[in-house]
């Protein structure tokens, strides 16, 4: 832990809302006969800590771990080794019955709202939902709760009336927040809360993310791959890359001057309108190993044009090089 | 410059249950001899089916084509009878790159099968005429060749080893990779590409459009690119035509067009990208339907500059800089830094 202090301990005030510790999750490959033929490594050995009040984005290509990661600390997975402290509890191994307690501060939006509220319930009883579930208020209680929490994710009182297929993509979005809300959290995870909408939306979801984090004083987990997003919003950010954390950090800092390979190639890969064209400066080659056959040490060493004989032989621990930036690459040690 | 394709004036509607949606209002477009265009808007702009309808492969049974005309070098493609647009034109001087390359392939047939099939009908050395002929077996070893080196320029490992592949055993920047060497093969003046990249990650999208940059401009195939997302569009386009709800609002050179948009809408959707330096803004309202649309220019809904005439009626054309069309009453003003802002 203090290996990487800086970095992962928000500001020193020692104030860690989640801590995830040496967290680890592997699925099971298996054959044809159901013979388990190896393992698929998630997750593997992530560690990083979430302060009270933040927004820690969690970013990465497809099948780098982030939402099993999301998934993992919420419970949905169990996770094959390692701890998650919550407010000062292991939650790692809970009972069925601590576990509903628990989710009433620990929440989780899936990545695409619409699926996740049921076509033929109207909005209203979706929103009444989780409060029939996880308090004892009567009736009348909760169509007030359910009213506030409306008009807080910006929606007319009409709409719970409606059934999710006729209100728009950006709408669900808000429904589905709202569903969370309505049980006051502490800690949302979020996970890729804006793919699938159109950019004017998206603009005005996020919006709405920074303006309920004030208002309920939330703290975020905000799980994405879009990096212009990230940087807009994240006070930290952990850069993933096949199921381990490569880079985490202060967002400036690891947009301005990311030092893990992986992080300069995923930076130069954004579109940035002004700036140079991709098409012209972009270097990385290759696509990312098989995540059920990893390389041998550092994982990223088979794309890394920096590469030498020695990432092949241990796994780089990710270490504070610079205050409030820790990075696993052996090369960046040196300089 | 010198022109490959040119649509004026189109209208498409969709019959629905509620009514006929007019998904594209009178749209003018062109596109240059080996040019990449990128058409960008946001879902339901009419961009896909513009796509669509340049492709001849509109629903026949729910779309309706009103007016309008498309000119691909002197022919109105929607004069041209089916029989001759399916031999000629389609999969040989227009190919298609779709969005998600895998449910394009048939998951039975290894990937060298199916480029067989492609290039028994489409390859350049194939006889025009259709009708069930036999695939020589010079030419399919001559095509065989071509594949291969085609496979090789668009950066597959071991060719050889994909073609007896199945569409699953390969990764999805791989297939998209495939896709743009199948769109190449029949040696086409025009390829459009729907969202190519919309289904990859970011660094995989970094060389997919490096490699179709690359590859446009060695063989000087014009590019119609639709897309979302105004970053990709700036990254490979050489003009940018921008679309809402079904009509075309602004059309410009790439450069130009990110440093002084016109277009009110414009404005507002480069706004709209998350950037350090002004925050985030959104754009107030929704997209609206478009069995009723708006009348007028149909973002007036939305729009803080709308008048009464944006009401009455649909802008003209405006030609507000070299190569540079508007459709707007009220044009942000030039003054470059702050609209682009």
């Amino acid at each position: 832990m203090n290996r990487v202090s800086g970095a992962t301990g928000a500001n020193g005030s020692g104030g860690d809302l989640l801590r995830i510790e040496g967290l680890k999750k592997y699925f099971p490959i298996r054959n044809a006969w159901k013979r388990r033929i190896g393992w698929l490594r998630a997750l593997d050995d992530v560690s990083l800590t979430v302060a009270k009040g933040e927004i820690l984005g969690v970013v990465g290509e497809s099948g780098c771990g982030k939402s099993t990661l999301g998934k993992t600390v919420m419970g949905i997975h169990r996770p094959s080794g390692g701890r998650v402290v919550f407010e000062g509890n292991d939650i790692t191994d809970t009972t069925p019955y601590e576990a509903r307690s628990l989710r009433r501060d620990l929440q989780y939006t899936y990545q695409d709202p619409g699926a996740s509220l049921d076509p033929r319930w109207k909005i209203g009883r979706s929103l009444d939902e989780p409060l029939v579930i996880h308090t004892n208020l009567d009736r009348a209680a909760r169509r007030a709760a359910v009213r506030g929490i409306l008009e807080a994710v910006g929606l007319p009182e009409g709409h719970l009336d409606l059934y999710p297929h006729e209100i728009s993509g950006g709408q669900q979005r808000r429904v589905g927040l709202a569903r969370i809300l309505t049980l006051q959290p502490t800690l949302v995870v979020l996970d890729e809360p804006t793919s699938g909408l159109d950019v004017s939306v998206q603009a005005t979801i996020l919006n709405l993310f920074l303006d309920l984090q004030k208002q309920f004083d939330l703290t975020y987990v905000f799980i994405s791959h879009d990096l212009a997003v990230v940087r807009m919003i994240c006070d930290r950010v952990a850069v993933m890359y096949l199921g381990k954390v490569v880079e985490l950090g202060r967002t400036e800092q690891v947009f301005d001057r990311p030092r893990h390979p992986y992080t300069q190639s995923l930076l130069a890969a954004i579109p940035q309108i002004g700036k140079g064209r991709i098409t012209e400066t972009f270097w990385l080659e290759g696509e990312p190993p098989d995540p059920g056959n990893l390389p041998s040490g550092c994982r990223f060493r088979t794309r890394c044009p920096r590469a030498e004989p020695r990432c092949a032989d241990a796994v780089p621990p990710l270490v504070e090089h610079v205050a409030g930036q820790a990075d696993a690459c052996l090369l960046s040690a040196g300089g | 410059m010198d022109g490959l394709l040119a649509v004026t004036d189109l209208e498409v509607g969709f019959a629905t249950e509620s009514g006929l949606a007019r998904v594209l209002d009178h749209v003018n477009f062109r596109i240059g001899r080996g040019e990449i265009v990128g058409l960008v808007g946001e879902s339901g702009c009419g961009k896909t089916t513009l796509a669509r309808a340049i492709l001849g492969v509109l629903p026949a049974n729910s779309a309706r084509i009103g007016s309008g005309a498309i000119d691909f070098e002197g022919r109105n493609l929607l004069d041209e009878d089916t029989a001759s647009l399916a031999d000629d034109v389609r999969g040989r001087q227009i190919t298609f790159v779709p969005q998600d390359p895998f449910s394009s392939f048939n998951p039975v047939f290894t990937i060298g099968a199916q480029i067989d099939e492609l290039m028994k009908w489409k390859s350049p050395a194939a006889e025009h005429g259709g009708g069930m002929r036999r695939y020589p077996r010079a030419r399919r070893r001559a095509d065989r060749e071509r594949v291969l080196e085609l496979l090789r320029t668009v950066q597959l490992p071991d060719p050889e080893a994909i073609l007896r592949k199945y569409p699953h055993e390969v990764s999805g920047g791989q297939r998209q990779r495939l896709m743009i060497a199948l769109a190449l093969l029949p040696e086409p003046k025009l390829i459009i590409a729907d969202e190519p990249t919309t289904a990859l990650d970011v660094t995989i999208q970094a060389q997919i459009l490096k490699l179709l940059r690359r590859l446009a401009t060695d063989r000087r195939v014009s590019v119609l690119f639709t897309t979302h997302d105004l970053g990709t569009a700036y990254e490979i386009c050489d003009r940018i035509t921008v679309m809402y709800a079904g009509q075309e609002v602004e059309s410009a050179p790439s450069d130009e067009f990110f440093a002084a948009p016109r277009h009110v809408y414009t404005t507002r959707l480069l706004q709209s990208l998350p950037s350090r330096e002004h925050g985030i803004s959104g754009i107030p309202g929704q997209i609206p339907g478009l069995v009723e649309p708006p009348s007028g220019c149909r973002f007036h809904p939305r729009c803080d500059s709308a008048s009464a005439i944006c009401r009455a009626g649909r802008p003209g054309v405006t030609v507000v800089g070299p190569d540079h069309l508007v459709r707007c009453y009220h044009p942000v003003e030039g003054g470059a830094g702050e609209a682009a802002a």
